[in-house]
């Protein structure tokens, strides 16, 4: 069992001037539609449960309007929760006093916005300080900190400027560096690079991914972009309308689509890059022989290796170097096929969503 | 058909029966406190005297000094202050140097109260919609009323003199510090302040630390407004015993001395202009965060 850093249990979002009243008759069976149009309430997030692995990346994935920035709100509760439960080692957020809510954004969760939200009128170790200067720590702590993760996320020698001095991919350098000099376990990155040009963006999500090798937080992004979403995610949660339609890791989800809507989604990527041959390969043959290749190996690179391989198939192997399953040529180009909108609608059983 | 013609209005009795009431009971009201007002307002009194002699009795050379320096610390221009200095000099010239002082010394003192009150009264409308609702409305009544019907109570409450004269302009110059805190503070982007709570400040912290600072800019356009109408309030304040500008003003006006008016009026103008540029200065310097000193 994988340990829990965030456990969300049946959780709700009613927006609107009594959601109390409107997550009762929800409770009744109401649905979203009939609730909106009789009562004007918005349901922005149903029944969410989703455990979210510690140290690892869960990224929340849903185009405009699912209610994934809610969500993300929830968690630190800037937005209030209607109902439903989220647990912090153990301890219910909803239930937290004032006081101890506090306690905890200081200590144990922290957040990158999408629009930085940097404060103007302080410098960049003064915005990347924030965190430890509300704690009230030593005027010391707080430069040395601060310092230390300016120096990692590369902005050395810009420590007194100003925000509006910088680029936006710098402006989020700072934010990312302000969430971290509290150490908080918790990193709550709400569509962080989607203000970013294509470029800074693919270096920031590197950047991310070099500092989590280290830093080892429980992180969770939301983002709109599938490409991001699989290239950061160990996990990936899927959301339409308020509702979780499919959490897994990336390659589960390339090769099983919980629902059209999330096949879908999938049918533009490049499976070559994404998926690995640990999740196509085939069982053993027992006395096979042949070139060995690790699990964790693309497509895109197994078929680059196949190249210079005298036969058609490879034997892979995992971490400790056991064999644990082979891939031949055939199986490889089957996989990088991408399926057609009707192949997924054949495919898939519950056909509702269309 | 005479009801269309002629407004039903309350018969001359009646109307004498009501104004009559509200005097009288006004009347009583200020009889019975207008001595505990008085002792109450004392301190002021006093701050106010001191201050005028202060500035009266300090030797000009030290009050130009002062005045290049409030002038070069608010606008860090060279020509603000070169143009105050030579402003101050011309009114020394020509003799309205303790009329000034003086003048200077109320606005002063009723620009002091008047942040010490709006700034406050300020936040809290931007916190809690209630009071803004409430606030607002005062503040139009303050605004528009006409002084001279808000000199009638002041007088009958504190007679002649200076603190009511303070009264007067504080009423008169309060509201628009008041309604540019409120706007400066609810301004603030939402997403800095959602910020601010996500790392966990304390409401007193994230006004201090973030909203305040983001304010200051409008804060200081409010602070300007309001030196820009006390000065203008000198010469009704003068009609109720305030020493300063306004006296020669009014003197010139029952008198029709042209030169007279006209050079304390130039001379109202010119603190106006300098407290205006110095204020404005300011406020721009605050809004462009480190731009300038890069």
């Amino acid at each position: 069992m994988p340990n829990i850093g965030i456990s969300i249990k049946n959780l709700y979002k009613v927006f609107g001037s009594n959601p109390n009243a409107a997550m009762e008759l929800l409770r009744k069976g109401m649905g979203k539609g009939e609730l909106l149009e009789k009562t004007g309430h918005v349901l922005a997030v149903n029944d969410i449960c989703l455990e979210i692995e510690q140290n690892k990346i869960q990224v929340v994935m849903g185009l405009s309007g699912s209610g994934k920035s809610t969500l993300i709100r929830l968690i630190n509760r800037l937005i209030e929760p209607s109902a439903g439960k989220i647990l912090l080692d153990g301890e219910d957020v909803r239930s937290m006093s004032a006081v101890a809510l506090r306690k905890t954004r200081r200590n144990k969760i922290s957040m990158v916005f999408q629009s930085f939200a940097l404060f103007p009128h302080r410098t960049v170790i003064e915005n990347v300080g924030y965190g430890l200067k509300v704690q009230g720590d030593s005027r010391n702590n707080i430069k040395k900190y601060a310092k230390r993760w300016i120096d990692r996320v590369g902005l050395s020698g810009y420590e007194n400027y100003y925000p509006t001095q910088l680029s936006g991919g710098m402006q989020q350098r700072v934010g990312l560096a302000r969430a971290l000099t509290t150490d908080a376990d918790i990193l709550l990155m709400d569509e962080a690079f989607s203000a970013l040009d294509p470029l800074i963006k693919a270096v920031m999500q590197d950047i991310l991914l070099d500092l989590q090798e280290e830093i080892k937080k429980t992180i969770v992004f939301i983002t709109h972009d599938l490409d991001e979403a699989l290239h950061l995610g160990d996990k990936i949660a899927i959301l339409r309308d308020g509702m979780v339609v499919q959490n897994d890791n990336p390659q589960n989800i390339l090769l099983n689509p919980a629902s059209a809507y999330v096949a879908d989604f999938m049918k533009d990527i490049n499976r070559a890059r994404i998926l690995r041959v640990g999740s196509i390969m085939e069982s053993l043959d027992s006395n096979l022989e042949g070139p060995t290749m690790p699990e964790s190996t693309t497509l895109e690179e197994a078929l680059q290796a196949f190249v210079n391989f005298p036969n058609d198939h490879a034997i892979i192997v995992n971490q400790d170097r056991q064999k644990i399953g082979m891939l031949t040529i055939g199986n490889l180009i089957r996989s990088m096929h991408r399926p057609d909108s009707k192949q997924i609608k054949a495919s898939i059983k519950e056909e509702k969503l269309y | 058909m005479s009801f269309f013609d002629e407004f039903p209005s309350l018969d001359r009795r009646g109307l004498m029966e009501l104004r009559r009431t509200i005097d009288n009971e006004f009347r009583d009201f200020s009889r019975e406190y207008g001595e505990a007002l008085e002792n109450f307002f004392d301190p002021l009194l006093q701050f106010l005297v001191g201050l005028e002699k202060l500035m009266i009795s300090a030797p000009w050379p030290v009050i130009i000094i002062l005045v290049g320096c409030f002038a070069w610390a608010g606008s860090r221009s060279k020509c603000i202050v070169v143009g105050s200095i030579l402003s101050f000099l011309t009114i020394g010239y020509l003799g309205m140097w303790e009329d000034t002082m003086a003048t200077l010394a109320i606005i002063s003192a009723a620009t002091l109260i008047c942040i010490g009150i709006g700034i406050p009264i300020g936040i809290l409308m931007s916190r809690y919609n209630r009071v803004q609702s409430a606030v607002t409305p005062v503040l139009d009544i303050m605004q528009t009323i006409p002084s001279f019907v808000y000199l009638i109570p002041v007088v009958m409450l504190l007679g002649i003199g200076k603190v009511p004269g303070l009264l007067a302009v504080c009423i008169y110059a309060l509201p628009p510090i008041v309604r540019l805190t409120n706007l400066g503070i609810r301004l603030v982007d939402k997403e800095v302040l959602e910020a601010s709570d996500a790392f966990g400040a304390s409401p007193l912290q994230r006004l201090i630390g973030v909203q305040i600072p983001l304010a200051l800019p409008n804060i200081f356009a409010g602070v300007n407004q309001t030196i820009m109408m006390a000065l203008s309030m000198v010469v009704i304040a003068s009609m109720i015993g305030v020493k300063g500008l306004g006296i020669p003003v009014l003197q010139a006006v029952s008198n029709q001395y042209l030169a007279l008016g006209l050079m304390n009026g130039l001379a109202i103008v010119a603190l106006a202009i300098i407290f205006d540029r110095v204020t404005q200065r300011l406020g721009k310097r605050l809004q462009k965060h480190g731009a300038l000193d890069h």
